[in-house]
C-alpha cells in the first residue's frame, strides 16, 4: 500500500500509458493513504466517490487515447481549500464560509479536470490564506510530515498551502495546488521537501480563487519533483479572458525546457539575503546550492537587491490593505455563515457579529492592518509608500537581470520546520518574517521555486529557492533541475501517523 | 459652422434681511450607461426583470469572482466626453470605493478617483433665446451602480435586489457654474438632451437612468466673480450636498430650499455646516443625512483586479468621427438654413428624432412653413395624445405631401387642417386623398367670380356698404369660402371681391 500514491507524475504518467496500473488503481491507493493519514489534517474534504468516477473516465480517455491523453490525465492531485469547486464545499478554511458550496468550477481547476486529472479532496490552508504555519485554519493545522530526528512534536508544514504540502510530502497524492501571496507555496514546499513553483503574476488565472491581495495572488503547482511541476504547471496556466490580470502569453512547452544543461548561465547571489540571525544550516546549504549550479556550469555572480530589506513591510502593508477590501464581500447577507441576532438588531449588528465571529485571529489583525493603512490621512504614509518600494523592489530585480542574471538564488526560509504553537504567540511580526525571502517574489511579480536540497542536523528539510525572469518559468526550473539533480534529496518522511 | 451666439443670465439673487445673496450650485449628474450589459460581468441591465433575475456570480460578489470590463461601456463614455467637448484621457484606471451596505455585494463600488476616463469639458445650457449659460464640465468616471434595498415590504426584514447592482454609470461633475435652480435644471436637460442625441443614456429619470446629487452654497454678490477669478474657493460660503434627485422639479424645488435655509441661518449669525442632505419633496425640504464628521472614510485604493484603461488615439478619433450632428450645432445650422426662429430651432432640435422628422418634411420645401405645420400641428397633436414623434400616425412623407399641396395651391392652410386630422385618423395619401373627396380648391376665377357675383346680387345693403368702407370687404370673401365650403382659393376670392368693389 501507498506504492502507487508514492509515485510522481511522470513515474505514473509513463505506467498510466502502457496499460500497466490504472488511474482507478491510484486513485484507491491515495484514498486509503488519505484516510491512514487523518493524524496529518492535510485533507479537509475527501471526495472519495468523485475522484473513483473521476479515475474512471481517465481509465477510457487512456485507454481510447494512449500516448495521445494529455500527461494529467489519471494523476490524482489534491486542491487547495482556496480553489472553488463545483459542489464541493470550499471554504478557506474559514467558518465565515460555512458550509460554502460555490456553483461553478475555478479556471485552474477547470484545466487540470479537462485534462483528465482526478480530484481526491480539498487541503487544508491557514485562513484565507493568512498564515505561515497553517494555525490559522478553521478546521486545525495540518501538521508536517517531517518529524525532528528524536522528537516526537508535530512541526508545521508550514503555509498557508500546509495541507498541500503535507499531503505531497506524506505521498497522500501525487501533487496538489497551491496559491502563493507572499511564500504560501515556497515556504511549506520548503519545510516539507517537496517543490513548489510560484508562476510569473499573470500567468495562471485567479478566477475562480478566493482573493486574498489580488495583486500578489497566484496559484502553482505543488509536487515531489521540477519535471512535476512543469507538467502540472502546463495544464494550470494560460491567459482567461475572466481574469483581466492574466496575460496574453503563448504557455511554451515547459517539461521540453528541462534539459538540465546550464552551462553558461548566470546565477545571482544577492548579499540583501544573508540577513542576521539566518541559521548555520541554511547558511551551508546555500553555499551547497551555489556550489552545485557552479558544478552544473553556471556562472556565480554576486548581486545587490538593495532594496530587499523593506519588501516585508511594504507587503505588510499592501497585502492586507487588498485583503481588508477583498473580505468586505463576507458579510453574511448572500452564503457562509451569519450569526443569529437579537431582537431589534439590525444591519449594523449582523455584519459586525457575523465577522467577528466568522473570522479568524489573523484575518482579523490583517482587515484592520489593511483599514487602518487605506484610511484618510495614512493612506499616503503607508499603501502610498508601500506601493513605491514595490516599484524600487521591482527595479531591482530589472537590473539585475538587465546586467545579464538568469536566476537568483537564495534560500527559501530563514529556518527549518518549526513546532506548532512555536512562534508567533505573542508577537505576529515573529511568525511574518518566515517570509523575508519569499515576499519580494510577489511584489516583482516575478516567478519562484523551491526545491529540497538538503536536511539540516535534525534531518528536517531545507529548501533553495530560485527567482527567475518574469515568464521564464522554463528556465528557471531547468535551472532547478540542475539543483535537484545535484542535491540528491531523499524524499520520503518515515510515515509515523500510520503506526 | 456658425455657432449661435450668447450672452450670460444674471445668477438669480435673493433679497435677504441683509441685503442680497447669490446662489452657487455644482452637480454631480448619474447618468445610467445605455448598454445591454453590465459594466463588469455580462448580466442583463433591463430595466424591470423580476427581482434578482439579472445577477451574475460577479455581481453577487461571490468568492473568487473577478470583473472584465465591458468595452461597450467605455465606448459610450469617450462618446459622452466628446458629446460634452471634454479632453478624453487616454490613460485611467478603476479604484474600490470601500463601505458595507447589503445593496453593495462586494462591499466596494468600482469607481474611478484618481484617474478618470474623461477630463475637462463644456456645455451650453440655453435660458433663453441669446442667453445661455457655459457650465464647465470637471470630469466624467464610470463607476458601477449599487443595487436597490426595499425596506417597506416586512416588518422584520429588508429586501434586497441586485439587478441595478454593476450597472455603468457615467458620473458626470460639473464646476459650480450653475447660478439659478432653473439652470440647475436645464442643465441637467442639456446633459440629457445631448446624451439622447448621442445614444449613450435614454435620461429616463422615473425608472432612475438619470439622478443628481446637487450641490449649493450660498454667497454676496461679487464673490463668485472673485472665485472666478482666482480659482479660489473661500470665496464662496459652505456648501451643502442634497443626494439623489431624480425629478427636474425637485432639483429646483431642492435648490430653493436650501438657499433659503442656509440664507436664514448666515443671516442668523450661525454656520452652514457642510453635510449631506435629502430632499423630502412631501414636505418640500432638505434635511441632514450625515455631517462631515459622519461621512464616510471610503478608503480608495487602486482595483488590483482590473488593469489601467489604456485607449488608443486613433480609436479615440474614430469614435469622434461617428458623432452625429449635436443639438447646439443642429441648431444653429436649422437658424441659418430654415430661415427658422432661434425658438423654433431649439423646439425642432430637443430631440433629435424630431430634428430629422422636421428635416425631412423641410427638405426641398419651405422651411418656415414646414416648421410651423411640424410644431403647431404635429407636436401639438403629439402632446395632446401624449405619444412621441416615433409613434406619430402622420409620417413625414405624408406631411411633406401636405405641404406640397398648400404650396400648389391645390388646398387652402384650413383644408389642409382638416386634411391632416384625416390622415391622422385614417392615414392614405394625402394626394390621393383630396382627389377622391373633392377637397381640391376652387381657383378657377370664372367659377369662383360667378358665385361673387351670386352673392352680391342677393346682398345689395351690404354691397354699398362694402363699397363705401373697403374693411367690410372680408364679408363677403367669407361669404364666398362658405358658399364653396372652402374649398375656393381665398387668394382668388380677396382678389376678385376686391376688384369688384373698385370697379
Amino acid at each position: 500500500m501507498g506504492e502507487l500514491a508514492g509515485l510522481t507524475i511522470s513515474e505514473a504518467r509513463a505506467r498510466l500509458r502502457k496499460g500497466e496500473i490504472t488511474a482507478r488503481e491510484i486513485t484507491e491507493d491515495c484514498l486509503a493513504e488519505i484516510e491512514a493519514a487523518a493524524p496529518l489534517g492535510a485533507f479537509v474534504e475527501v471526495t472519495a466517490e468523485k475522484a473513483l468516477a473521476m479515475a474512471d473516465a481517465a481509465d477510457a480517455r487512456l485507454a481510447a487515447e494512449g500516448e495521445a491523453a494529455p500527461a494529467m490525465c489519471g494523476i490524482p492531485v489534491g486542491i487547495k481549500d482556496l480553489f472553488c469547486v463545483e459542489g464541493v464545499r470550499t471554504q478557506a478554511a474559514s467558518k465565515i464560509l460555512d458550509n460554502f458550496r460555490p456553483p461553478y468550477e475555478s479556471t485552474v481547476t477547470a484545466r487540470l479536470w479537462q485534462d483528465g486529472a482526478v480530484m481526491l479532496g480539498k487541503l487544508n490552508m491557514d485562513e484565507f490564506a493568512m498564515g505561515s504555519s497553517n494555525e490559522t485554519s478553521h478546521f486545525g493545522p495540518a501538521i508536517n510530515p517531517w518529524r525532528a530526528e528524536g522528537d516526537s512534536r508535530p512541526l508545521t508544514p508550514g503555509g498557508s498551502s500546509g495541507g498541500s504540502a503535507a499531503a505531497v510530502a506524506a505521498r497522500l497524492c501525487l501533487a496538489a495546488t497551491g496559491t502563493d501571496t507572499g511564500g504560501s507555496i515556497r515556504q511549506p514546499a520548503a519545510f516539507t521537501g517537496i517543490v513548489g513553483l510560484k508562476p510569473t503574476y499573470g500567468r495562471v488565472s485567479r478566477w475562480g480563487i478566493v482573493a486574498f491581495a489580488s495583486s500578489l495572488d497566484q496559484a502553482g503547482p505543488m509536487t515531489r519533483s521540477v519535471r512535476d511541476a512543469a507538467i502540472m504547471l502546463q495544464a494550470m496556466a494560460g491567459e482567461d479572458p475572466r481574469d483581466s490580470t492574466s496575460a496574453p502569453r503563448p504557455v511554451p512547452d515547459f517539461e521540453a525546457m528541462l534539459t538540465g544543461d546550464i552551462r553558461g548561465r548566470r546565477i545571482g547571489i544577492p548579499k540583501e539575503y544573508r540577513v542576521e540571525g539566518m541559521s548555520a544550516g541554511i547558511e551551508a546549504l546555500w553555499q551547497a546550492g551555489i556550489d552545485m549550479l557552479r558544478d552544473a556550469g553556471a556562472e556565480i555572480v554576486d548581486i545587490s537587491l538593495p532594496h530587499t530589506k523593506y519588501a516585508l513591510p511594504a507587503y505588510y502593508v499592501i497585502a492586507p490593505a487588498e485583503a481588508s477590501s477583498n473580505l468586505a464581500r463576507y458579510d453574511g447577507v448572500r452564503y457562509g455563515h451569519r450569526a443569529k441576532l437579537a431582537p431589534g438588531e439590525g444591519i449594523v449588528e449582523m455584519y459586525e457579529k457575523t465577522r467577528a465571529e466568522g473570522f479568524g485571529d489573523e484575518v482579523k489583525r490583517r482587515v484592520m492592518i489593511g483599514t487602518y493603512v487605506l484610511s484618510a490621512g495614512y493612506y499616503d504614509a503607508y499603501y502610498n509608500r508601500a506601493r513605491k518600494v514595490r516599484t524600487l523592489i521591482r527595479r531591482d530585480f530589472e537590473q539585475a537581470f538587465a546586467s545579464g542574471i538568469d536566476a537568483v538564488l537564495t534560500p527559501a526560509t530563514p529556518s527549518t520546520a518549526f513546532a506548532l504553537g512555536e512562534k508567533g504567540q505573542d508577537d505576529p511580526v515573529e511568525m511574518y518574517l518566515n517570509d523575508i525571502f519569499t515576499v519580494p517574489v510577489n511584489l516583482a511579480g516575478l516567478p519562484g521555486i523551491s526545491v529540497p536540497a538538503g536536511r539540516d542536523a535534525k534531518g528536517l528539510p531545507l529548501g533553495l529557492q530560485l527567482i527567475g525572469r518574469p515568464w521564464e518559468e522554463g528556465e528557471m526550473m531547468n535551472i532547478a533541475l540542475a539543483l535537484e539533480e545535484r542535491a540528491g534529496f531523499d524524499g520520503a518522511p518515515s510515515p509515523w501517523w500510520k503506526g | 459652422m456658425l455657432d449661435l451666439t450668447f450672452t450670460e443670465p444674471a445668477p438669480r439673487v435673493i433679497h435677504g434681511l441683509e441685503g442680497d445673496w447669490e446662489m452657487v450650485i455644482g452637480m454631480e449628474v448619474h447618468a445610467q450607461v445605455s448598454s445591454k450589459a453590465k459594466l463588469f460581468s455580462g448580466a442583463s441591465t433591463e430595466f424591470g426583470a423580476e427581482p434578482n433575475s439579472n445577477v451574475s456570480f460577479v455581481d453577487a460578489a461571490m468568492p473568487g469572482m473577478l470583473p472584465v470590463i465591458n468595452e461597450f461601456c467605455v465606448e459610450q463614455a469617450v462618446r459622452t466626453g466628446l458629446g460634452l467637448n471634454a479632453r478624453i484621457n487616454l490613460f485611467s484606471a478603476f479604484d474600490r470605493k470601500n463601505y458595507f451596505y447589503p445593496d453593495l455585494p462586494q462591499g466596494y463600488q468600482i469607481s474611478q478617483l484618481y484617474h478618470p476616463i474623461v477630463g475637462e469639458g463644456e456645455v451650453i445650457v440655453w435660458m433663453g433665446e441669446g442667453t445661455a449659460r457655459r457650465v464647465r464640465i470637471e470630469r466624467i468616471h464610470l463607476e458601477q451602480d449599487a443595487g436597490k434595498s426595499i425596506h417597506d415590504m416586512d416588518p422584520e426584514y429588508s429586501f434586497v435586489d441586485l439587478n441595478r447592482t454593476g450597472v455603468a454609470l457615467m458620473e458626470i461633475v460639473s464646476r459650480p457654474d450653475i447660478r439659478s435652480p432653473e439652470e440647475a435644471a436645464a442643465y441637467v436637460g442639456k446633459l440629457r438632451q445631448i446624451m439622447r442625441y448621442l445614444g449613450t443614456c435614454d435620461g429616463n429619470m422615473q425608472n432612475g437612468n438619470l439622478r443628481a446629487d446637487v450641490n449649493v452654497s450660498v454667497c454676496r454678490p461679487g464673490d463668485y466673480e472673485k472665485y472666478r477669478e482666482t480659482g479660489d474657493f473661500s470665496h464662496l460660503g459652505t456648501r451643502c450636498e442634497i443626494k439623489n434627485m431624480n425629478s427636474m422639479r425637485f432639483i429646483q424645488q431642492a435648490i430653493e430650499y436650501e438657499a433659503r435655509r442656509q440664507i436664514a441661518i448666515l443671516e442668523d449669525g450661525g454656520e452652514v455646516v457642510q453635510e449631506t442632505r435629502l430632499y423630502d419633496p412631501n414636505k418640500g425640504e432638505t434635511r441632514s443625512m450625515r455631517s462631515k464628521e459622519e461621512a464616510h472614510d471610503y478608503r480608495y485604493f487602486p482595483c488590483p483586479d482590473l488593469l489601467p484603461l489604456e485607449l488608443e488615439a486613433a480609436w479615440v478619433e474614430e469614435i469622434r468621427a461617428s458623432l452625429p450632428e449635436l443639438p447646439d450645432a443642429k441648431k444653429a445650422r436649422f437658424v441659418r438654413d430654415y430661415g427658422i426662429t432661434e425658438y423654433d430651432a431649439g423646439v425642432l432640435t430637443a430631440e433629435r428624432e424630431a430634428a430629422d422628422f422636421f428635416e425631412e418634411v423641410a427638405r426641398g420645401r419651405d422651411g418656415k412653413m414646414a416648421a410651423n405645420w411640424v410644431i403647431n400641428e404635429l407636436f401639438g397633436r403629439l402632446n395632446k395624445e401624449g405619444r412621441t414623434i416615433g409613434e406619430s400616425p402622420v409620417s413625414a412623407a405624408q406631411l411633406g405631401a401636405i405641404l406640397d399641396l398648400i404650396r400648389k395651391g391645390d388646398i387652402s392652410g384650413k383644408i389642409a387642417k382638416d386634411l391632416f386630422e384625416i390622415v391622422w385618423t385614417e392615414g392614405g395619401d394625402p394626394v390621393r386623398i383630396v382627389e377622391e373627396r373633392g377637397m381640391k380648391q376652387v381657383t378657377d376665377s370664372a367659377a369662383i367670380e360667378k358665385v361673387v357675383d351670386e352673392i352680391m346680387a342677393a346682398n345689395p345693403a351690404q354691397l354699398e356698404k362694402a363699397k363705401a368702407n373697403p374693411k367690410v370687404a372680408g364679408w363677403f370673401v367669407g361669404q364666398v369660402m362658405k358658399a364653396t365650403q372652402g374649398k375656393a382659393n381665398p387668394q382668388v376670392v380677396n382678389e376678385i371681391v376686391r376688384r369688384k368693389l373698385a370697379g
